[in-house]
């Protein structure tokens, strides 16, 4: 079973305090939705009023054209998995799985099948008698996903399932995850904000902050264009650079230069672009290390991480600010050594006081 | 070279700060001394009494189990484990089951919830002589307050204190009336441990209330459910202050509790070695029914 979810203008409070501020979201079937944000952004608190654990100030969401934020959680049709997987402990893990589909008074022979099928898929059968207590992380979470197959929902909610499990399983998990969805075919909406979750699972990305959306957007979209500096700043790791720029136009396309003296030449279109102060941001992947040739895009190593495929080099302009670059794995760059950078300025996007971004290539402005 | 061995082996010895030193037993001392003068010194010494004829002037002759062959041809006696066995039954039960019910019905964050549950809970810090003084003020033929009430509906009031047949049921109300508040304790703060996501979880499971009651709730109180029903075993075989002043025993030996019983042997009639024998048939016997709780519900949990 699959569903399309319409989120309307919906608003939360907690309080005197606006978790969510008129949010509006279409969400087609089958896909596989990922809402990304800092903490307190309120994306698990989507999540919930999707579920139908958080109420709804004002708005709607509905489910396949049916409205239903006025119904109690069960009725939804759909399957949530929990951050600490909220699996009753007394149960085992067979009833774990049949309680829901018990409750709505399913035939015992299509529980069973049910199970039997979800238990095999997930890999889980040997476990179906044992409780939640002697189960490991990894197994917990697996069940957790299994209660949720079993049900057949319209949608599947995960809430940061992936956070208590450790970096290798979680990166398998992930994988899971991904084949899973491919499996049922079910409309996904995943809850984190681990940005290489989001990217290598979503379909869509919507990232979230201070009670508003910020962008919605593929993967690679968000990444090469992002919407605002928030995203910007956001998604990527190591955090894209940003440096104070004055602009000025050149033929056509905008020409940044710092305070400093450092000129990029962009490939962003002058036109509709006001003077003023703006933000030039770069990712360490279009900042290349090279020797220093006597101008102002040089400086000094502060810290070197060297990542194995390659090794981000944090550099001290002379102006003080900080630039991260990245260059070969098998780099010989030191701390403390004098080096130059050279910027790849046609992947450089400009951010102007309001954090709107301007970015170069097709499409011009985003 | 030979330094360089010596190092070694004089590094090899590290500290161990769990390891046991002489000098924690100080720690544990004064209250091992208190534990062993009043709790295990007494205990033998009651046991070793049972087997004499004591009396408060002399520990007398060793009779082996004579005290013991006159308790149990003892009428009285035997009413009084027979009391005290029916009020464990009266008590019990319906302790567990109302302190489960008002936790269940006071477990929310309102302040009413908050203002009951202090009240409920107030009754428990009285002493005995409070509560068998305002249940009296109840129960009190022609002027009590329960006599009001049936008079206001022009109807006689039990005589809770005098009728043989009910008297141990008042005391029992007034029992459960003063000991409510710490199995409600008990249950509410196990109910305050259930994590709140579980919940959720059988709420998108389309559980109703009956079924989140008896499938969630109840399987995760199961523990504390067994610890009221032993503290409250254990508390209630003890039952002495309520049956001394509300009725001392009367009528007719019929709410006489095995407590009672030894006080009026050992203190009243100075037959300290039946008094001590009495004693021990009532150590045994909590300690009986406590264990056999304890086995049988831990069996039912591994399960």
């Amino acid at each position: 079973m699959t569903a399309s979810i319409d989120i309307r203008q919906v608003t939360k409070r907690f309080g005197s305090l606006t978790v969510l501020d008129e949010l509006s979201l279409a969400i087609p079937a089958n896909e596989f939705v990922v809402f990304l944000g800092p903490s307190g952004c309120g994306k698990s608190t989507l999540l919930r009023m999707i579920a139908g654990l958080e109420s709804v100030d004002s708005g709607e969401i509905l489910i396949n054209g049916e409205r239903i934020d006025d119904q109690p959680p069960g009725q939804r049709g759909v399957a949530m998995v929990f951050q600490s997987y909220a699996l009753y402990p007394h149960m085992t893990v067979r009833e774990n799985m049949a309680f829901g589909l018990k409750n709505i008074s399913v035939e015992r022979s299509v529980i069973d099948a049910r199970i039997a099928e979800a238990a095999r898929m997930l890999e889980i059968g040997h476990l179906l008698d044992r409780k939640p207590g002697q189960l490991s992380g990894g197994q917990r979470q697996r069940v957790a996903i299994g209660r949720a197959v079993v049900k057949e929902p319209k949608a599947f909610l995960f809430d940061e399932p992936l956070s208590n499990l450790d970096a290798a399983l979680r990166t398998r998990t992930r994988i899971e995850l991904a084949q899973l969805h491919q499996r049922l075919k079910s409309t996904m909406i995943f809850v984190t904000h681990d940005q290489i979750e989001a990217m290598t699972l979503a379909d869509r990305i919507v990232v979230m902050n201070n009670r508003k959306i910020e962008q919605i957007g593929a993967p690679m979209e968000i990444y090469n264009r992002p919407a605002t500096r928030f995203v910007a700043g956001f998604v990527g790791a190591p955090a894209m650079n940003f440096l104070p720029v004055k602009i000025r136009a050149e033929g056509g396309l905008v020409t940044a230069a710092t305070d400093a003296g450092l000129s990029i030449k962009t490939a962003i279109p002058s036109e509709g672009l006001a003077a003023g102060d703006y933000e030039l941001g770069l990712r360490s992947e279009h900042v290349r290390i090279t020797q220093p040739a006597g101008d102002a895009a040089e400086g000094v190593v502060d810290v070197l991480e060297r990542l194995g495929e390659r090794t981000l080099v944090y550099v001290r302009l002379s102006d003080g600010h900080q630039i991260v670059g990245s260059d070969s794995g098998d780099s010989r760059v030191a701390v403390g050594d004098r080096v130059g950078l050279a910027f790849e300025a046609a992947k450089a996007h400009l951010f102007d006081a309001s954090g709107r971004a301007w970015h170069g290539g097709e499409g011009g402005h985003g | 070279m030979a330094d360089a061995v010596n190092g070694t082996v004089r590094r090899a010895k590290s500290v161990d700060i769990y390891a046991s030193q002489w000098r924690n037993f100080l720690f544990v001392a004064p209250y091992l001394f208190i534990f062993v003068a009043f709790l295990v010194f007494p205990l033998f010494w009651g046991i070793w009494l049972s087997f004499h004829k004591a009396d408060t002037f002399s520990s007398g002759p060793f009779i082996g189990f004579g005290n013991y062959a006159r308790l149990f041809r003892d009428g009285i006696f035997l009413q009084s484990i027979w009391n005290t066995f029916y009020f464990v039954f009266l008590t019990v039960p319906a302790l567990a089951l109302i302190g489960l019910f008002l936790a269940l019905c006071l477990n929310r964050q309102t302040r009413s919830a908050a203002v009951l549950r202090t009240l409920f809970f107030s009754s428990s810090v009285l002493s005995v002589t409070i509560v068998t003084l305002i249940w009296r003020i109840v129960y009190i033929p022609d002027m009590g307050l329960l006599s009001m009430i049936y008079g206001f509906f022009g109807a006689k009031a039990p005589a809770f204190l005098s009728d043989p047949d009910i008297a141990m049921i008042g005391i029992a109300i007034a029992t459960i009336w003063w000991c409510i508040g710490l199995p409600m304790m008990l249950f509410l703060s196990a109910l305050q441990q259930i994590p709140q996501d579980i919940y959720e979880a059988a709420a998108l499971d389309n559980a109703n209330r009956w079924q989140t009651l008896r499938s969630i709730t109840l399987p995760s109180i199961k523990r504390t459910f067994v610890l009221v029903v032993i503290i409250q075993i254990v508390f209630q075989f003890q039952l002495f202050g309520q049956a001394f002043l509300m009725t001392k025993g009367g009528p007719n030996n019929l709410t006489k509790p095995i407590v009672l019983y030894i006080y009026n042997t050992a203190f009243q009639r100075w037959d300290i070695g039946l008094g001590a024998a009495a004693s021990e048939i009532l150590f045994l016997l909590i300690l009986v029914a406590a264990m056999a709780q304890f086995l049988l519900t831990r069996r039912k949990a591994d399960a």
